[in-house]
Order: C-alpha cells, then structure tokens, then sequence
C-alpha cells in the first residue's frame, strides 16, 4: 500500500509539471470514449428497433402459400396448383407434432366498411383464433381478439387495425359498436394494440379489419386459404417441422415432400438470423471506428508517457541505484498511463452517456420515420464493459512501451541523464 | 576458494589481491567500452582493485581517467565489458537486472555529488526508500528511518522536502538513506563536490566515523586534502589503477 501511495506521489510531482499536456491528452482520450459510446449505442438503438419492429410479424414464424407442383408424382402430371383448405389446419396440427400452432388465413382486398356516414373499401381477412398469438396481434384495454366460440358460432364480430379504427370512429371508442362489413352488421370487439410493423404482406395489420375464418368463410363463399401461417415448437425444430409438413400436405394432396415449388415458404426464423448477423456486422463496424479513435487518444497517452520517462530519467536512475527491481518502474509507469487513461474515460463516458439521454429525448419526440427507424440511441452493459476493455488495454499498451524503454536504461547511464 | 579457472588474467594480480577470500571487491582485469556508434572509447583497460573489509579508501585521478566508471561498476550500476567482479566472494558478471537490483539495494550505499533526493518526497520518505524496495514491513522501517535521522542529527528535519535543506542537511540524508539497508559498502562520488568547506568537512567527518563504527568507505574525488583523510588512495589515470598507497 505504501508503494502505492508512493507511487500515487510521484506521479503527482509529475502531474504539476505536465498539467498542460496532461490535460489535452485526457481529452483526446474521453473524446475516444464519447465517439465509441455514441457509435455503439446508437448501434444498440438500432439493433433493438429493428427487433421489435420484426416482433410486429410475429415471432419465429413460417407463412405459406400456395403453389404448383413441379415434379410428377405417383402419376400424375407436373403443373397441379395446390390449394390448402381450412380443415388443413387442423391435419397438420395433429399430424406435425412440431408445430406448436397455426392458423389459417383468408383475404378479401375490398370491402365496404360502414360506420354511419363514414364508409371505406378496405381489407377483410378471416383468420383461427390462434393468429393472435402468431402475429402478436394484441388488443387494445377494453377489447378483445377473436375466440374459439367466435369461431365455432361464426359470430358476426370483428378485430380492427387502430389506423381503420381511427378512420372509422374517429376518437370514439368503437368496441362494442355495430360496423356494417359488406352490409352485414358486425360487432366491433377490440382494436389492434399500436405496433411497429417492418415486415408485411399485403399492408400493415393497422389498416385492416379480422373476422373469425369460419364468418368469412360463409359470407364470400370461398373454400381456399390465401395462406397459413405456423410456428415450430422451437427454433430449432422449424426444419424438421417444415419437412414433416410437406410430407403430412404431400400425403394427402399427392405431391413430392421434395418438390419446393408445391408450396411457398417465408421462413421469418431464417430472417432473423440473418438480420442478426447484419446487425453484429454493423456493431463490430461501429465499434472498430470507435475504437480507432480512442487508439489515437491512447497514442497521445503514449506520448506523454515517453516524454515524462525522459523527463524523469535521472529519478528513475534514482530508484535503480537505490535497489528498485524492474517492475517497481514499469509498475509505476503502467499505473499512471492507465490512470490518465481511465481519466479520460471517465469524463468521456459522463459525456457520452448525457448526450445519449439528451439524444433519446429528442428521438422521442421526433415524428419522423426515419428517426423512429433508428430508434433510440441506448447503452447496454456490453457497450459499457466493451469501452472500459478498450480503455484499459490502451492504458497498457500506451504505458508498456514507455515504461519498458525506462527499464531497460542501465542506471549508470539514467544517472548520469541531465 | 574463489579460484576461477577460466580467469585467464589472474597472473596479472596487483600486488595487493593475494588471498582472495578476505576481499569484500575484488575486481580483475576489468575492462569497460563504451561503443557510441563512430568511436569506441576505451573507459577501463584491464583494471585490478582489491577492497577488504572495513577499509577507508579514496579513488582519485583526472577527469576522464575512468574512476567515476570504475564507481559505477563497482557499485551495480553498470557492468564490465570484460573481467570479473567478486562482491565478498559473489561473481557479479552476468547477474539478472533484478538480482543486480538486489545487491544495489542490501549491499551498496550511494552517496551521489548532487545528492539525488527525489524531490517530491519529504526527507523522511527518500530515506525509506531503499527499505520499501527491500520490503521491510512498515513499523521497523519507521524505526530504522528514525534511528538513521538520529544518527545523522537531523531528527527535526524527517518531514522537510529535499529543498527546504541546506546542502550539508541533504548530503546528511542522502548519507541517511545509504546506510538504510545496513549495506556492506558505502560508495561516494565527489560527496562535497557540492558543498561548502565547512559542510564538506562535517561530511568527511561522518565518513570517518562510519569507518571506526567498521564500514567499508569508497571515496571518489579529485580533492588532495580529502583524499589525505582516508587510509588508502588509488590513483586511477588512463583506465588502470597507477598508484595505490595506504596514507599515512
């Protein structure tokens, strides 16, 4: 402890006749350090938004749609469409054991809405009540999705998108109102929590209206899914999951469980994974423009450091001459470059952290989209452990070189050093 | 007991190196180059020394006839080119750096021309220095510290920095911290070089009693009437010792 605090002295003494220079170093240093936080955690902010705005789809989950059959099978030719009906929701329930649910789903692109005076063309689709959970598709305090009942009485009620909602009752409440769908009336029983929604097809799920499959099926007559969606029990058993659902659909609709082109897939699990390699791409990309920054700041340390062992030969010489092994120098040495380093640090991640919190506030209340787009600027505990290694690998290098030049001067020669 | 077989210059002894196993020093055919690139310049040429125990001698000579390179290697400080160097009995050629560190630390005092206190530390603090590097536990090195500034009658002046001392005052510390580790020699280089004759006498004065009390004193100076004070004068020109007279 007291060879510390000895330390700690001398590097004082040296402090009082360096304080210019000292000063400007350790603002090269925390001028790093604002840079990396900022380029990480605007990363970070990045990363999340981009998360949750792929949560609005669904998450981990596979959406198909009908296709044609390219090989001939058992007979018959290539070229048969394949049309699922609803009743293969429930075969492939029973059938997959990997599936841990699915729903159907039914498109009609233009129908008339009518609240009162107010009467819209917009998007119907009839869905299972399991959708809900698929495409996290939650309502609103005070509302509801559809149910199984809903489904098995095929009740008359309907699930709105919040922007239909607000373009159709303005700022009542529409739960519990009657809506006319294609002249039928319709109870309205929930309205669509606001999401971020990045991936989509056919519109976002604000701009539509949902019915129970088994209402829409009996109201346009159709006999055909637009398409199904499903989700694995895990992500790891989505591809045994997907070959068993080829076999179990090829079994009955006599198709090839090789042939790619009986049924389409979008597998958002395989999104995923790659977005999220994108995303350690752009982080590491960041990160590294961070870190060369701070490496300048450390090569002033490195500087300094040189020139306060020359300055300090002779005391070094000192030292030697009074029995100090090599490591009380470089020890001492090493110690006060982490020192101005983690000085530096410390104000650096101070300021970046304030202009981060001023930064989120304004994107806040930004209304632009692309400002909503790259999220809020945020600092996670990996970016804080990430800045405080790279501050104190700098300090080490930056104070090794220096230190290891004053142990290796002989003392004679330190002595004798005007 | 010492021999050395591969020493092939012991024949050369000086006169005074017979018995080698009572030298504290024994120096032989000491050589020291110092190689700046463009000249090579020859500091020590087969230089002999022997130093037995609780001797007083002073090395004197010209500027640039190589006793303030002889002190340096004597002292650990720098290391021969060529030769050998028993310290009581230990070859000292070819040691670690931190083994050299070590004997500079137990076995070498140094009494410097220009004291060489470190500045930012009180006088208290530059004499434990040596102790902190030995790793002496801390209360028997603040009764050594004391006991030392006792002995050299600075007792009131444990707390001043080196520059609220008069040059005899920091010679008297700086003598302090050379004898912290109870060292088997004492090396000085011009030790009143820098100080007024009063103060140098008092300092000349201290070394003499530290030879009574049984130290072992090495004296680098080009002062006749300092050197006259001591037992024995080596005179070094030329990188080799050409006189080496006891005083009478």
């Amino acid at each position: 402890m007291k060879a510390l605090s000895l330390i700690v002295r001398l590097f004082r003494g040296a402090a009082k006749i360096q304080r210019k220079r000292m000063i400007l170093t350790v603002t090269a240093i925390a001028w790093g350090t604002v840079a990396i936080i900022l380029l990480l955690s605007f990363g970070e902010g990045l990363k999340r938004s981009l998360e949750t705005s792929r949560r609005g789809l669904g998450e981990s989950i596979v959406i198909i749609w009908m296709g044609e059959t390219e090989k001939a099978f058992a007979g018959l030719p290539a070229g048969r469409p394949i049309r699922l009906v609803p009743d293969d929701v429930e075969l492939v329930l029973e059938g997959v054991p990997e599936l841990a649910s699915a729903s159907g789903e039914m498109h009609n692109w233009n129908v008339q809405l009518v609240n009162g005076r107010t009467a819209l063309n917009k998007r119907v689709v009839g869905v299972h009540p399991a959708y809900r959970d698929l495409r996290t598709s939650y309502a609103q305090a005070g509302g509801r999705y559809i149910d199984e009942l809903d489904q098995r009485l095929k009740r008359r009620v309907v699930f709105l998108g919040n922007e239909l909602a607000k373009d159709l009752f303005g700022k009542d409440d529409p739960v519990g109102k009657t809506l006319l769908v294609a002249d039928t009336p319709f109870t309205v029983i929930g309205v669509l929590q606001k999401k971020k929604q990045m991936s989509m097809y056919g519109g976002p799920d604000s701009d539509r209206a949902t019915i129970p499959l088994s209402t829409f099926e009996a109201m346009f007559g159709r006999r055909y899914l637009s398409n199904l969606v499903y989700q694995p029990t895990s992500v790891a058993m989505a591809p045994v999951a997907k070959r068993h659902l080829m076999e179990v659909l090829g079994a009955k609709y006599r198709f090839d469980p090789a042939d790619t082109r009986a049924l389409y897939f979008w597998d958002t699990i395989e999104d995923a994974k790659m977005m999220n390699a994108i995303m350690i791409g752009i982080e590491m990309f960041l990160g590294m423009i961070g870190a060369l920054t701070l490496i300048i700041g450390g090569v002033g340390v490195a500087n300094i450091m040189f020139a306060a062992v020359t300055h300090r030969t002779r005391e070094i010489g000192v030292q030697m001459a009074l029995g100090a092994r090599r490591v009380y120098i470089t020890g001492s040495i090493v110690l006060e470059s982490l020192a101005l380093t983690f000085l530096g640090g410390i104000f650096g991640i101070g300021v970046g952290a304030g202009i981060v919190q001023a930064l989120a506030a304004v994107q806040a209340r930004a209304k632009s989209e692309a400002m909503e787009f790259l999220g809020a600027p945020t600092i996670s505990i990996p970016i804080a452990v990430t800045t405080v290694t790279l501050l104190g690998l700098i300090g080490l290098a930056a104070g090794y070189f220096p230190a290891r030049r004053a142990a290796s001067v002989q003392p004679a020669d330190a002595l004798r050093f005007e | 007991m010492f021999w050395n077989g591969k020493n092939g210059k012991n024949g050369k002894n000086g006169g005074k190196s017979e018995g080698n196993g009572h030298h504290l020093i024994d120096l032989q055919g000491i050589r020291k180059v110092y190689d700046t690139g463009a000249v090579k310049v020859e500091a020590l040429r087969g230089l002999d020394l022997a130093v037995r125990e609780n001797e007083f001698l002073a090395i004197v000579g010209p500027s640039g006839s190589g006793k303030s390179t002889l002190m340096n290697i004597i002292g650990c400080l720098d290391t021969a080119t060529e030769g050998s160097y028993r310290l009581r009995g230990e070859q000292v050629a070819g040691l670690s750096i931190d083994r050299l560190a070590e004997i500079r630390n137990k076995r070498v005092g140094f009494v410097f021309q220009n004291f060489n206190l470190l500045p930012q530390l009180t006088a208290f603090e530059n004499v434990e220095m040596p102790l902190l590097f030995g790793g002496t536990p801390a209360r028997q090195r603040r009764e050594r510290v004391e006991f030392l500034f006792e002995q050299v009658g600075l007792s009131d002046r444990m707390l001043h920095r080196p520059v609220e001392l008069s040059g005899g005052q920091m010679q008297r510390v700086a003598i302090a911290r050379a004898l912290a580790c109870e060292p088997d020699i004492i090396l000085a280089d011009e030790p009143t070089g820098n100080l007024d004759t009063t103060s140098g006498r008092d300092i000349v004065g201290m070394f003499e009693d530290l030879w009574r009390k049984g130290h072992t004193l090495v004296l680098i100076t080009h002062d006749p009437a300092i050197a006259r004070r001591t037992r024995r004068v080596v005179n070094v020109q030329d990188g080799t010792v050409v006189s080496d007279e006891a005083v009478a």
